[in-house]
């Protein structure tokens, strides 16, 4: 079973994007549980939602506190305290930072991988919302589910306009991480 | 059809499977979008039916209940201060028998304020006179919300299906939503005995005299205690229709003749099933599964703890100044048997509090060192006290 921890703030679309990855995983027939922790109700609040995805069902619906993933959506949040907490010794990051991946590392002294998110999301949505291009970068780094899935999630969610721009914006995003460098065997 | 759905989604779409005529709601934190779902199906034509915005839960309820006098399905959903400001609504509906079907969305209630899942406010409704169910998963949220009309209208009782909130009701999982035929095939046109016919006038919730009021509680109590034939019943129809059962009264997890077992209600079985599995631990215990805490299913549990040895009861709620809720209504119905288990009690998970997976583990090394019949709550950490407050 898959953990993935996903950090943002009020209006990112994080409950989204523990939606849309784990109906990713449904889409390919997958078991897939997401659910958020909220704090404030409000837009800027720090909110943490969880993935599971499994092959089996998934029963268990405590918080999941050792990720083998986390998602920050907010390169800021990696200074609040608790959001690295319980990320697994082999656990990998993934960041929204218009810094580069080595200069990111360096400065948290630790490995990080960086996708410039919401300045991509920006120029394609016209909106920086970073959820849907993290989740683009994250299933090119880990190849745990097929692009595909997520277009057809995202599919359910969207229509129209947003949607195409939404299936631009993944296809793009896809290309600024190095593909399967989180593979797992 | 397999779906991959939010719980709140899911509950609103089977709520229109259901073709209740009236809807009335007030939105509530973690109700809100089980019925902000409903309205949109209204709203873009998907499912038909009078949606009454109001001004209060107090309304919610009082709109739902004269829908349903006036000989129309109805619904209603709320969660924490919502149910409490609905209470005395909750006590009439159930009072003049009427069959109402409501969601709560269960939270904790204030003060401190907590918009968090624990179950204290279908809790100090259990008194009300309505049938509560408790759900472990949203397939089952949908499966009970279909079985509770049947039961409602069969049994001229309402029925709350009790759902943790945020939980189960905003977690995104697989489910299965049954087609409208199944729900029809179930579900016969809604019908009332008592509804309200201007051609034949009747009075309903009148004053009633000390001559006739204890014989309306009795007879009301009957009809709860008598409910448990047809809980168990809509159960097993819908399984025939759609192959899945929710537990009728109460249901075992597990080796049934391990000699120790944990009794809960709601989401958290899911995870002590996962801990079993797991990290079994080196005696077996098995899970009871509390679907019904009203009608309280005695015989059932009194033949489901016949032998057992220890006995745990986890709650999410609490009576201050007494402690247990639940283990209180279990000690009572077990202190018949010839050889009862010694019975352990527990809260955890309140304003919610995460369970998690050592949840199992923290119970079974708990009740090494505490006598049985006391009651404790497992996860407060006292040094977050002061000491006069420990």
């Amino acid at each position: 079973m898959l953990e993935i921890r996903i950090h943002g703030r009020g209006g990112q679309g994080n409950v989204v994007a523990a939606y849309l990855l784990a109906t990713a995983a449904f889409e390919v027939k997958r078991y897939g549980q997401a659910f958020p922790n909220f704090g404030a109700e409000r837009r800027g609040a720090p909110v943490v939602a969880f993935v599971r995805i499994d092959d089996k069902p998934i029963k268990r619906r405590n918080q999941v506190n050792s990720p083998t993933f986390l998602i920050v959506q907010d390169q800021a949040l990696l200074h609040v305290p608790g959001v690295l907490d319980g990320l697994q010794n082999s656990g990998r990051v993934l960041v929204n930072s218009t810094l580069n991946s080595a200069d990111l590392s360096r400065e948290m002294g630790r490995e990080l991988v960086a996708l410039p998110a919401s300045s991509l999301a920006k120029d394609i949505l016209g909106k920086p919302v970073p959820n849907t291009a993290l989740l683009a970068g994250f299933l090119a780094l880990t190849g745990i589910l097929p692009v595909d899935a997520l277009n057809q999630a995202l599919s359910h969610r969207f229509k129209g306009d947003v949607l195409q721009r939404n299936l631009r914006l993944i296809e793009e995003a896809a290309h600024y991480v190095p593909h399967n460098q989180w593979k797992i065997a | 059809m397999l779906q991959a759905l939010e719980g709140s989604q899911a509950i609103a779409q089977t709520v229109a499977l259901c073709r209740p005529q009236v809807v009335s709601a007030y939105p509530i934190t973690p109700q809100t979008h089980i019925v902000e779902n409903i309205s949109k199906l209204v709203a873009d034509g998907l499912f038909k039916c009078e949606f009454v915005s109001v001004e209060s839960e107090f309304s919610a309820a009082s709109v739902a209940l004269g829908a349903a006098m006036a000989g129309s399905r109805a619904y209603t959903a709320s969660a924490s201060q919502g149910i409490l400001l609905m209470a005395e609504v909750l006590y009439n509906i159930a009072g003049m028998r009427v069959p109402l079907v409501m969601t709560c969305a269960n939270r904790a209630v204030s003060a401190p304020l907590s918009i968090w899942n624990d179950q204290q406010d279908s809790m100090a409704v259990r008194d009300a006179g309505w049938i509560q169910l408790y759900c472990a998963d949203n397939q089952e949220a949908i499966d009970t919300t279909i079985q509770a009309y049947r039961i409602a209208e069969k049994c001229e009782i309402p029925v709350m299906v009790c759902v943790d909130g945020f939980i189960l009701t905003h977690t995104l999982e697989t489910v299965d939503i049954p087609t409208q035929e199944e729900v029809d095939a179930f579900l016969p046109k809604y019908s009332f005995s008592r509804t309200l016919d201007p051609r034949n006038p009747i009075s309903i919730g009148t004053l009633v005299s000390p001559d006739f009021f204890t014989e309306a509680r009795y007879s009301h109590h009957q009809a709860l205690m008598k409910a448990q034939t047809e809980i168990i019943a809509a159960d097993e129809d819908w399984a025939a229709i759609s192959g899945r059962r929710s537990g009728g009264l109460l249901s075992i997890i597990g080796n049934p003749d391990a000699k120790i077992a944990i009794l809960a209600l709601g989401s958290v079985l899911g995870t002590l099933e996962t801990a079993l599995e797991e990290t079994p631990p080196a005696e077996p215990v098995k899970l009871i599964k509390l679907r019904s805490f009203r009608p309280f299913p005695i015989q059932a549990l009194k033949e489901v703890c016949n032998g057992l040895e220890t006995l745990i009861v986890l709650e999410k709620a609490i009576s201050p100044g007494s402690g247990s809720i639940l283990g209180m209504e279990v000690m009572a119905a077990l202190s018949g048997l010839e050889n009862p288990p010694k019975i352990y009690n527990f809260a955890a998970g309140l304003g919610g509090r995460d369970i998690p997976l050592e949840v199992l583990s923290q119970l079974l090394e708990a009740i090494q060192k505490i006598p049985s019949g006391e009651f404790h709550i497992l996860d407060v950490n006292i040094e977050k006290l002061p000491l006069e407050d420990r």
